[in-house]
Formats: structure tokens, sequence, C-alpha cells
């Protein structure tokens, strides 16, 4: 039921508004609203109570291990919450002058600080709102370290076939052509097809390592130095990054330019799909373009850098700055972590995946890269399943549901056929992992005995497996009135 | 260790398992030279009191002045109820909703929000949020370049009333694709964008959309009817850029001009968002049916399940990056999901009353200050025309200094307008939201008349 079927026309929620209706004169009719929007008319229980069970139909992980790949789904600490929405902090406005915000500032300050020192870069900018406003504002850089020498020819982007979609998608909107690189066998990237793509034509490469199947890439150093060779910078998606946090630096790695989650790697809520924050690091070449705003420290007194400071930025990505709310929380798991907490992360997160990895083989589950070590995440694949069983990857994830685990990630990257792209991370106990690999075990016997009980799972949600095709054909995007369906 | 489960018992085990004898020896294939030592520049870890008291010395440490600024943000009155149910941890910590039946919580209430913005904007189709009001106008405006098949322009015009960081954000995110922004003066009695404005910069160019604003920058009220006429007269398409709270009051974009405008795009966090120093905040973005092929973003739509039961999944994924790649509507993936469950909630809870009720006193609340102001020698209104919940002033003495001297007494009043409008003297823009009360406006007036008073 939606809350628009709750409503009764002149039911309300008389407390959350202003009791006066002042008459406004001055407004032209014709500028006015002929009638009132239809929204609900609902009471505040009703509200309260909807909204509530609503939230009871999800997963999330304060109920459910929910172990996807490259997603990073770790416990999301309460005080992190709780802490960046104490009151002065939600007050203030985003125009404030600097001197009604040394607090906020000085935590940003600090944030901005530690990821410069955790991720090896000479800046940083806080201002991307997510991982793929961070992409775009990375290449827009890149972009904009070329044309600033004078050289127009660099107009291709190279990105590996296993890179996540964003990666092809932000080197679109700014403006390159994208050419892909394959994967080799064992999982790194295809050197000789690199060293044939390389050119006077390319701007730079887009790469995550570990890389989205899993797997460290050895030759990262002689990627650099061929890229860097044929005067192309090279990118990193920090997509992963939890698997190093701690361990190994991008920029000791020799990238130019990185991009944090930090919905992923410091733990800020996924939030039902946002909001993110994505502040981009840079070597020091790249430094006078990062996106506006900074902060500055001056003699103790923190300040922010606009446009007017920042003359070469590739300018401003959203009005005001980036995702605050989300910064203060990173910054407080940062702050709770400390300089021992860090390396832990990256620790116990390629623990709990290498655990995992060997007790799904063990039970006889096929390993994409079986000569390889797993980082924080690996890929089984279910092609023997699926051949012998008739059952599909997806057919595996829906089944998980029921046995109240969170699916790992289908079909990602698309050169694994029959893919899962599991992640477990660090927050996950021994007892929970186990539980995980049972499930597993007994769907496999369930599609051994029944496979048309897993192609029709889940049986135990709110609702049976949605038709997908039927959304796309029949499209029903928004309720609406009764008055406006049949007139 | 914070966060992490494991016993002693338990990491032995597992290495048992895996087969290794160290956690080290899991980074084996990451060449030595790569490994780093400690991160000396990173403070050791601190326990939850001790965090807890830094972070409440700084959220002290910022005050909570009389704030008098809008300029894009606003101080609303936000229900108690909508952040206690966002922050649920069913819907705080849930991931984007792909696996759509363990995710029927937060894809119904993204259906609910595009309904309430399809009620709200009068258009036909809502996107589930971009990430704020100046990143949606510019994918708005990479929408409509793609959209208009009828001039195949790339030229749009964005009128001087825009808001200045919109006008920055649009720049930055659209001009690598070789799209080009031209700017419409605007009249400087009335402070909207007249038709003979458009005609003067258009000359006889095509033009892929015009952007209008409603209310501009200025809180000044634009003739969006002749505005939109004008445009579709000329093939372009209308993108209206538009406050939610506004909507309650004004004519909804689906119904500008003739046949309205062709989308519809803007800043929510009028809509049960914490001013926040800037965010997280949410963009919404709604169009006509025939641009939804076009319009980037997710999507929740509904269907029917196995046993033909409603149910609610994202849909038309075959516009973006994580299938189409390179040749996504956008690169967006991640949004704001958790501000589009606050904002839901919030209109919920206001209803379209409320938010009139709401939109109303912001209006009246606005007119009693200017008049309480403009008693004040040398301060007056810059426009004539009519406004909505902001007011452009002119002041006898420079903004920027009155400003300064203000907040040092816990008043913010308002946003300088010289810097980005210096052709408008020394000009404040002042907003008065539903928050703020009668002796709030009498202090901040009697503030600035004694300020201004010993100042000549």
């Amino acid at each position: 039921m939606l809350i628009q079927d709750h409503s009764r026309p002149g039911r309300r929620a008389t407390a959350q508004a202003p009791f006066n209706l002042p008459e406004m004169t001055d407004i032209p009719a014709g500028l006015r609203r002929c009638a009132r929007p239809i929204l609900p008319e609902v009471s505040e229980m009703q509200t309260v109570r909807h909204y509530t069970r609503l939230s009871q139909k999800n997963f999330s992980i304060d109920t459910q291990f929910y172990p996807l790949g490259s997603c990073t789904m770790k416990y999301n600490p309460r005080a992190c919450n709780s802490l960046a929405m104490l009151p002065g902090f939600l007050a203030r406005h985003p125009l404030a002058p600097d001197s009604h915000g040394q607090g906020v500032l000085a935590c940003l300050y600090e944030l901005q600080e530690m990821l410069r020192e955790i991720t090896g870069m000479s800046a940083v900018s806080l201002a991307p709102s997510a991982g793929a406003q961070g992409e775009f504002a990375g290449v827009a850089m890149i972009r904009a370290y070329h044309l600033a020498r004078g050289d127009h020819a660099r107009t291709e982007i190279l990105v590996p076939d296993a890179a996540h979609g964003t990666n092809p998608a932000s080197a679109v909107m700014c403006g390159f052509k994208v050419r892909e690189i394959p994967t080799g066998a064992d999982g790194d990237v295809d050197l000789t097809a690199l060293n044939t793509a390389v050119g006077p034509q390319t701007a730079g490469i887009m790469l995550t390592n570990p890389s989205t199947v899993g797997v460290f890439d050895r030759n990262i150093q002689s990627i650099a130095r061929t890229v860097h060779a044929a005067g192309g910078l090279l990118y990193y998606d920090g997509a992963n990054l939890n698997a190093i946090l701690g361990k190994v630096r991008p920029g000791d790695m020799g990238f130019d330019v990185i991009h944090m989650n930090l919905h992923k790697t410091f733990s800020t809520p996924h939030g039902g799909g946002g909001p993110g924050a994505g502040p981009v690091g840079v070597s020091q070449r790249l430094e006078p373009y990062l996106p506006v705003p900074l902060v500055a420290c001056d003699d103790g007194q923190y300040r922010w850098l606009n446009e007017c400071e920042r003359p070469d930025s590739i300018g401003r990505l959203t009005a005001f700055g980036g995702n605050m709310g989300i910064l203060l929380r990173a910054y407080v798991y940062a702050r709770m972590l400390g300089r021992e907490g860090m390396g832990r992360v990256a620790d116990f997160a390629t623990l709990n995946a290498n655990y995992l990895l060997a007790r799904l083989r063990s039970a006889g589950f096929e390993v994409a890269y079986p000569a390889r070590r797993a980082s924080h995440e690996f890929i089984i694949t279910l092609k023997r399943e699926s051949k012998e069983l008739g059952v599909t990857a997806m057919d595996f994830a829906k089944r998980l549901l029921d046995y109240g685990y969170h699916a790992p990630t289908t079909y990602f990257p698309l050169l694994v056929p029959e893919c899962l792209l599991i992640e477990p991370t660090e927050t996950e106990s021994r007892e929970e992992l186990d539980g995980f690999v049972e499930a597993m075990i007994a769907i496999r016997r369930e599609a051994e005995e029944d496979p048309d009980k897993l192609k029709d799972a889940p049986y135990s949600l709110p609702v049976r497996r949605l038709d997908d095709v039927r959304a796309a054909r029949l499209l029903d995007l928004a309720w609406k009135s009764a008055e406006a369906e049949h007139g | 260790m914070p966060f992490i489960p494991h016993t002693a018992d338990d990491i032995a085990a597992m290495l048992a398992t895996i087969g290794v004898a160290s956690i080290d020896d899991l980074f084996d294939e990451i060449p030595t030279e790569l490994k780093i030592g400690e991160l000396a520049a990173i403070p050791t870890g601190m326990a939850e009191m001790d965090i807890a008291r830094l972070m409440q010395s700084r959220a002290r440490a910022d005050g909570q002045p009389v704030c008098f600024i809008g300029a894009g943000a606003y101080d609303h009155h936000i229900p108690a109820a909508v952040w206690q149910i966002a922050t649920r941890g069913e819907f705080y910590s849930a991931y984007t909703p792909y696996q759509a039946e363990a995710s029927q919580g937060t894809l119904q209430v993204l259906y609910e929000f595009q309904s309430m913005m399809i009620a709200l904007t009068g258009l036909d189709v809502s996107n589930a949020s971009l990430y704020d009001g100046a990143s949606a106008l510019a994918e708005a405006v990479l929408m409509a370049v793609r959209a208009n098949r009828k001039t195949r322009s790339i030229r749009v015009l964005v009128p001087r009333t825009l808001h200045p960081a919109y006008r920055r954000t649009v720049h930055a995110i659209v001009a690598a694709q070789g799209i080009e922004l031209i700017e419409v003066p605007f009249d400087h009695q009335g402070g909207h964008t007249p038709v003979e404005q458009m005609d003067a910069i258009a000359g006889t160019d095509d033009f892929a959309a015009v952007i209008i604003n409603q209310p501009n920058f200025f809180g000044v009220l634009e003739d969006v009817d002749a505005l939109t006429d004008w445009a579709h007269a000329r093939h372009a398409l209308v993108i209206a850029v538009v406050n939610p709270i506004a909507l309650a009051l004004l004519s909804p974009p689906g119904d500008w001009g003739t046949v309205g405008a062709d989308i519809a795009c803007g800043e929510a966090q009028p809509l049960g968002m914490p001013l926040s120093s800037g965010g997280p905040y949410a963009g919404f973005l709604c169009c006509k049916q025939e641009y939804v092929r076009q319009l980037p973003g997710r999507i929740a739509g509904q269907t029917l399940d196995l046993d033909d039961k409603p149910g609610f999944t994202l849909t038309l994924q075959a516009r973006e990056q994580h299938i189409r790649r390179g040749k996504a509507t956008s690169n967006i993936c991640t949004n704001q999901g958790l501000l589009v469950t606050a904002a839901t909630i919030h209109m919920a809870l206001l209803g379209a009353e409320g938010l009139e009720r709401v939109a109303a006193a912001c209006y009246a609340n606005t007119r009693r200050l200017t008049a309480m102001l403009c008693e004040i020698p040398g301060v007056e209104p810059v426009f004539e025309r009519p406004i909505f919940h902001e007011q452009a002033l002119c002041l006898p003495a420079p903004t920027a200094d009155l400003l300064r001297t203000l907040a040092a007494d816990a008043v913010l009043g308002g946003f300088d307008l010289s810097q980005d409008y210096p052709e408008l003297g020394q000009a404040l823009l002042i907003c008065v939201t539903e928050l703020r009360t009668e002796n709030e406006m009498r202090d901040y007036a009697d503030k600035l008349a004694r300020i201004l008073a010993t100042q000549t």
C-alpha cells in the first residue's frame, strides 16, 4: 500500500506546519498555481507507521550479512552518524562566514590531510559527491593538464574490460574516446595489449587495483612506466581501496590521480543508494586543477578556497561543494581507527576474503582465478552448475535471500561467466562467514535435487521474483490520482 | 580492535584453513618495495567517548547564529519523525536496491518520491535523485542537448538571474562536451529576464534549450509563460529550475506557457534536509514522458512478481552506466537515496496544505523584514517586481563590512550580492523562512540601524 493510498481529504499532520496562512496579495494570479498539488493527506502516526513498515522490507547491514563485491558493505558505526548530526553542524548555512565554521572546517581540513597521507598523493579535494563524480573530476583534471601544456592530441582514455561502468561513462562525459584493454588469463592487465594501445593519443588509463576480479595487479609499476613513457597519466579508481588501506599507497604505485569512495572504505552509510562522497587526490602536477572548494589552514585559522583563490581549478561540481555531513562521518571513522586501525582494515578484509574463498573452494565451488591470492574480494563461477543443473548465478543469488543473506554481486565483471563477486569485509565474524558457506552448500544441494526450487526463489521475502522486463515495457513510474487516471 | 570481531582463536583457525602462517603472507603478491610502514602523520585511534568530546566542542565552536541567508539553501522546520525514521538502520545501512526483492522498502520510497515530485512539478516522470540542484541542472542541460532532435544545437541560453554557483557548476560539468552556455542579461528595474532580452541575445540562432528559473536568484518572479512560449517558438526545450516549497504556491512547470516546460529540476534541500554546511542535499529532475529514455539517474518502477503481486524495481537500466558503459545517459551511480527518503517522509507529513502554509509564512516574513529594514535611511529594495521569499536590498555602506559586523553579533544578515553582481552596487540578498520570529527580525533591524548610524 502506497502512502498515497492512505490519503483522506482534509486529514493533516497539523503540528508540522505554521498555524497561520497569511494572504498573498502581490503575486499575480497568472503566476499562481490553479490547484493544490495532489500530495498525501495523512496523519503523523500514519506516516510514521507506514515508513517504519517500509523500512522492515529492506535488507541492510544492520540486519543481514551483505557480501556485495566491490561495494564494501561494512558496519557503519553509529557514533559517526550521531556526531555528524550534532545540532551545531546541522544548523550551519553553507554560505555562513568562515568565522562561524571553524569547527566543521577543522574536521574537513584534518580529513583532507589524513586522506593525503593514506593515499600518498600530494593534495586532496573533498568536493566530489560520490565515486562517479570523483572520476569525472579526475579525468577532467587529466584533460586540463594536457590542454595547459598545449597537447591537444590526447583524445583517448584506456580502460580495462573489467572496470566499473562508471569509468568509461566518466571519460565520455569529459569528452574522451574510450579504448578497452583486455584482462589476461591470470587476472592482470594484458601488457602486450597495453603496449599496443598506448601512444601520443593516450590521455591516461583508469585502473582499479586490486581489480574487480579481486587480485592485485603485480605489474602495476610496469604499467605506470609504460603509460608515463607515452605521456599519459594514471587514474586510480578507489572502489577497492579497502583491500590495501594502510598497506600500499596509490601514490607510491605511480598514480597521478585517485578518487576514494568514503561510503565504502570509510564506512559512511550507503543509505539505499547514497549519499556518498568521492574525494580526489592528485600528484603535484595536477594540484592546480583540483575541484573547488578546498580547505586551507593559516596559523590555526581555517578557510575555504574557492574559484578566485584557485583560478586553474576544473571548477565546482555542486552548488555548495560537497556532502559535508558524509565527510564528517568519515572523519569520525578515521579518527576512531587511527593509524593503527587503518592497516587492520586491509588485514582483516583480506583474511576474511581468503578464508571464505578457501572454504567455498573446499566445498567444491569453482574459483575464477585459482592460482591467485584473493584481495578483499574474489570471484566464484557457477558455470558448471549452470551447465549441469540449469541454475544460474541469479538463481543462487535469489535463493540466498531466503537464507537471510544478501546476494553477492552477480554478473560483474562481465568477463567471467555466471559469476558471483564476493566481498565479506573486515567487520564480519568467522561464524557469519561459516553460515554463508553452509547456505551455499545447502543451495547447491537443492539445485541438484530440484532446480526449479531455485528458479522460483525467493519465497520468504515481501515479494517473489519480480518481472523486470514487464517493468521496462509497461512503464509505471508514479502513482496517479483517480482523476488523473480517468480524465 | 574497533569494529573487527576476530579473536586470537579465530585468526589462528582461519589462517590454518587458508594454509598460510600469517596475515602478512596474504599480501605476498604485492611487490615488497611498495609496502609502507606506519602512517606517521595519522593520529592514533580514539575511543567513542573521546571523539564525542572533540566533535561536541567543534560543533559548539560554530555557534548558532540567527540565519537570514538563503541563496540556494533554506532553514526550514524539519519534523522530528523525518530523521528518526530515515536513520533507521534498515534505510541507513542498505545498499542501492539492485536486489529488488530484498529492497522493497527503499524502492517503494523512491516510487512515492517520484510520484510526489511529478505532483509538485506538473510533469510526467521523475528520477530518483541526483547529487544536488546545481548538478541536476547540468544533467538537465546534457539531457536537453541529447533530446532536442529538432534544432540539433549545442547552444543553451542561461539567464544571469540564475544562481551564480549553478552557472559555474553547469559550466564545469558540460563544457568538455563542447556545449555553449550563452548568458542572458536581466532587466535592472524589474530584476527579471524579459522576452526582449532573449530576442536581443538570441538573434537568429538556434538553441537546444532555454533555462528559466522561478523564482530567480534574486527571489524575483519571472514571466514564465511568455519565456516558455518564446523558447518553444524557436524549437528550444525549456528547462525549469524551481524551488519545491515555492511550487506549493506557484504555477508548476508543467503548466508554463501553452504546452508546459519540458524538463524541471532543482534542489530538494528545503524538503527536510538540514543546512549542514552545504550537503548532503538532493537534486531532483523531472521531464515529459517523451524524454524518459534520456533521463539520467535511477528510476523506480512498479511491476508484478511471479504470483502477480505488485512490487517495485529499478527500471530502464539500459540508460545507465553499469549496463551501457560509455554510451550511458550519465556516469552517475550513487545518488542521494537517504535524502530522498527524508524528503518523502517530509512531504507526507506536510502535505500540500502544509507546504503552502510554509511557503506563505516565508512570503509574509520576508515582506515583514523588508519593511523593517527599509525604515532605515538608505536601505531600499533593488527591484520592483514581486518576489517569493528572498529580497534584494540596496545598502548605504559596503555589504561585506556590514555582514561581518552583524556576524560578530550572531546575525547572519544575508548574501552579499556585490561579488557576483557588481552592477548592483552595495547590495544584499535576504531570506526569511517560517522559522524566523518577529523578535529575531526586530533584533536584526535594530542592529543594522545601529551599525549604519555609527558609520555616518
